[in-house]
């Protein structure tokens, strides 16, 4: 009887995020993978199971081009925000001794989170333009006589900006594994020897994964699937997945967009697994 | 993603409204007609791009009409979406001739009874008959004229000629060429090509909306003997894949700065001095200009590239709502619009009403293509150009007569879209 009861109670405690689930991501996802196998035309989408979509994508080699350009974006971001943000926690947990000041830096880390994103990527524009901030006070200091074209509207601005952008969402996970670690632990290291920099990559690195892991797993996440950043800052140069999605979409040519998505979602998840397989986010939580 | 989208749309009609904030109206010539009034609870959801929705037009409406005209600005993409995925969404579309042909066999919007539309004998032939003057041959693209008429309310395929079904009322209109910095360019620009000159390496910038930027591109191509298109606004595949070649050989020298996609956008580009020439739009001129920055819309050679916007409505209304849009759509023509979107430097359906609601000096300047006599004015009271200046390109007749192709959708859109993304992702 008991038992009865309980399973009956543990169903009506999964209902809501169960229905949660399904209603906001099993469906939508569902109609996406059905809509990519659908044909068009300019003006309508026609009910079909047709591989076309996926073969126009997957035999163009602007597919892959553009795949190749997207990962690299991430990876460049990825190697950037790793190392800026593990040495910012690292200063925030193991330097700043007084509680109260780690809470009052780690609240400055989070100030430019105050404006949006978007007003944060455009402020870049002018600054880093042929006449812009940047440009001026080198060639005033007589450092360049001609202005640097590329830092805008290229991909060193998009990498310049996915950085400024993302890299607290590394911070925020690292500083709260390094918190966690047993301060012990590190003068057990030294104790035994370890100089601080084989502690930092003994003991520091290893126990930091988790948090590594889901700071990686965000800012991979949205780079891949990033097409404003790419647009506003490569000056339309640039092409990015989701950009040919946007492209897409806006044309009308849902199923082709929805084929594209199809395709990324595996891609992403693909490489969010290869993550989870290196770290057990749970278990080491 | 959506959202942030959304967002920007949002953004981009604040600042229309920036611009139309505080406005001083300038002369009224004539009297003001007296319309019915009984309809005060109507209100009419319009959406458009950013160009008309302007909002001195929706509150003169609601003064002389009495109901509420709603109005959204969105992108060009985002009307076609908007038009075809969301038809209850809105009472009149505010859209692109270009836009109708891709968005009329939706079945989402129903043609105007030209019996009921007062002004309809007085609009500019160019969208009746499809020639400015009787002798004019119809420009390539995807021409007013061709998408203007429907044998029936409910067919789905244009009508060759002049029916009694009008798919859409014309509203603005305007002749699009380069813009450039005469402060910077440092040579005489007399044609498209001269985008490519090598001293402007690095200092140009095209648009990034496929179905026009394939148009200028195009215009491009021909005036640098590339090739010879049978039709710009109707390319074959063979054609796209050359101009898409050439664009793309084009990017790889490192000929452009960036390409823009919002109104602004080029805006920055041109007052930044990032580009020296480029694809602009005429009010971008104005924009660039009113802040202190030379700017001049360059007539060229090989003629210019034209685009219209006009009204249609929605196929749900009916009753009250379809007799008060057909109110507001003979309003729109009655002059006093006219006069205002002629002021912008735009140009108007029917130019008789619209000349009485300008003063002579206006009308010389804007449509006559003579030297201003006193300070010309933007319909917001901003002075735009000084006395004696003359307007790029001159006459109505000289601009709206030297259009080599209208702004099209083709019949090989699709495979033009795929190549357009090959040339961004290059």
């Amino acid at each position: 009887m008991m038992t009865r009861t309980s399973r009956w109670t543990t169903y009506f405690q999964v209902t809501p995020l169960a229905l949660v689930f399904l209603i906001f991501l099993v469906i939508p996802i569902a109609t996406i993978v059905v809509v990519s196998f659908f044909d068009y035309t300019t003006t309508s989408i026609i009910p079909a199971f047709l591989s076309q979509n996926y073969e126009e994508l997957l035999l163009s080699p602007v597919t892959w081009q553009t795949y190749l350009q997207t990962v690299e974006f991430a990876l460049i971001t990825w190697v950037l925000t790793f190392l800026i943000g593990f040495t910012l926690a690292y200063f925030l947990a193991f330097h700043v001794r007084s509680a109260t000041w780690q809470q009052v830096l780690f609240l400055v880390c989070t100030i430019p989170f105050w404006t949006s994103n978007v007003i944060r990527m455009i402020s870049w524009i002018p600054f880093l333009g042929r006449n812009g901030l940047a440009n001026m006070t080198l060639m005033k200091m007589g450092l360049i006589q001609q202005p640097l074209e590329f830092l805008l509207y290229s991909n060193f601005s998009v990498v310049l900006v996915y950085v400024h952008l993302y890299t607290l969402f590394m911070v925020v996970p690292i500083f709260n594994s390094m918190m966690r670690i047993d301060r012990s632990l590190l003068e057990a290291s030294l104790d035994a020897g370890a100089t601080s920099w084989q502690t930092l990559t003994n003991v520091i690195l290893p126990l930091c994964k988790p948090g590594i892991a889901i700071g990686s797993i965000f800012v991979v996440t949205i780079v891949m699937g990033d097409f404003v950043t790419v647009r506003m800052m490569s000056g339309g140069l640039s092409a990015s997945v989701a950009l040919m999605m946007a492209n897409a979409m806006s044309l009308l040519q849902y199923p082709a967009a929805a084929a594209n998505a199809v395709v990324l979602l595996i891609v992403v998840l693909l490489i969010v697994a290869g993550m989870m397989r290196v770290v057990d986010i749970r278990k080491e939580l | 993603m959506a959202k942030l989208n959304g967002g920007i749309g949002r953004r981009k009609m604040l600042k229309g409204a920036g611009i139309a904030a505080g406005a001083v109206l300038g002369s009224t010539v004539g009297a003001p007609t007296i319309w019915a009034q009984n309809n005060k609870n109507i209100v009419l959801r319009q959406f458009g791009t950013g160009v008309s929705a302007i909002n001195e037009i929706a509150e003169k409406a609601k003064k002389d009409l009495g109901f509420t005209i709603q109005m959204t600005a969105l992108d060009s993409d985002a009307c076609v979406q908007r038009a075809v995925t969301q038809p209850n969404s809105y009472d009149i579309a505010d859209i692109e001739y270009w836009m109708i042909k891709k968005i009329w066999p939706a079945k989402v919007l129903q043609p105007f009874d030209v019996k009921k539309l007062t002004y309809f004998d007085k609009i500019v032939p160019i969208f009746t008959t499809g020639k400015l003057k009787p002798d004019s041959v119809i420009a390539q693209g995807t021409a007013p004229s061709k998408v203007g008429f429907v044998d029936k309310p409910d067919s789905t395929a244009f009508a060759s000629g002049q029916t009694g079904w009008f798919t859409m009322v014309p509203t603005i209109y305007n002749a699009d060429t380069l813009g450039i910095r005469p402060d910077l360019v440092g040579r005489e620009i007399s044609q498209w090509k001269d985008i490519l000159d090598p001293k402007f390496k690095g200092k140009t910038s095209i648009l990034n909306i496929p179905s026009i930027g394939i148009m200028d591109a195009a215009m491009i191509c021909e005036s640098a003997g590339v090739m010879k298109y049978g039709d710009k606004g109707n390319m074959t595949k063979a054609e796209i894949d050359k101009t898409i070649a050439f664009l793309i050989e084009t990017k790889k020298s490192g000929q452009f700065r960036a390409f823009w996609k919002t109104f602004d956008e080029s805006v920055n580009l041109m007052t930044s001095g990032e580009v020296v020439i480029q694809s602009m739009w005429s009010p971008a001129v104005a924009a660039v200009r009113s802040k202190g920055v030379a700017c001049k819309y360059q007539p060229l050679k090989e003629g210019y590239r034209s685009w219209g916007d006009g009204l249609a409505i929605a196929k749900h209304l009916s009753g009250s709502q379809l007799s008060a849009a057909y109110d507001y759509i003979n309003w729109y023509l009655s002059g006093w619009c006219g006069g205002f979107l002629n002021r912008q430097g735009y140009y108007s359906a029917v130019l008789d009403t619209a000349k009485a609601n300008m003063s002579e000096d206006e009308w010389g300047f804007w449509m006559e293509g003579k030297p201003a006599k006193g300070d010309i004015k933007s319909p917001q009271g901003a002075v735009m150009e000084k006395a004696g200046a003359v307007r790029d390109g001159g006459s109505f007749y000289e601009r709206m007569g030297a259009v080599s192709c209208w702004n099209a959708v083709m019949d090989e859109d699709r495979y033009m879209v795929q190549k357009w993304n090959s040339f961004i992702a290059a």
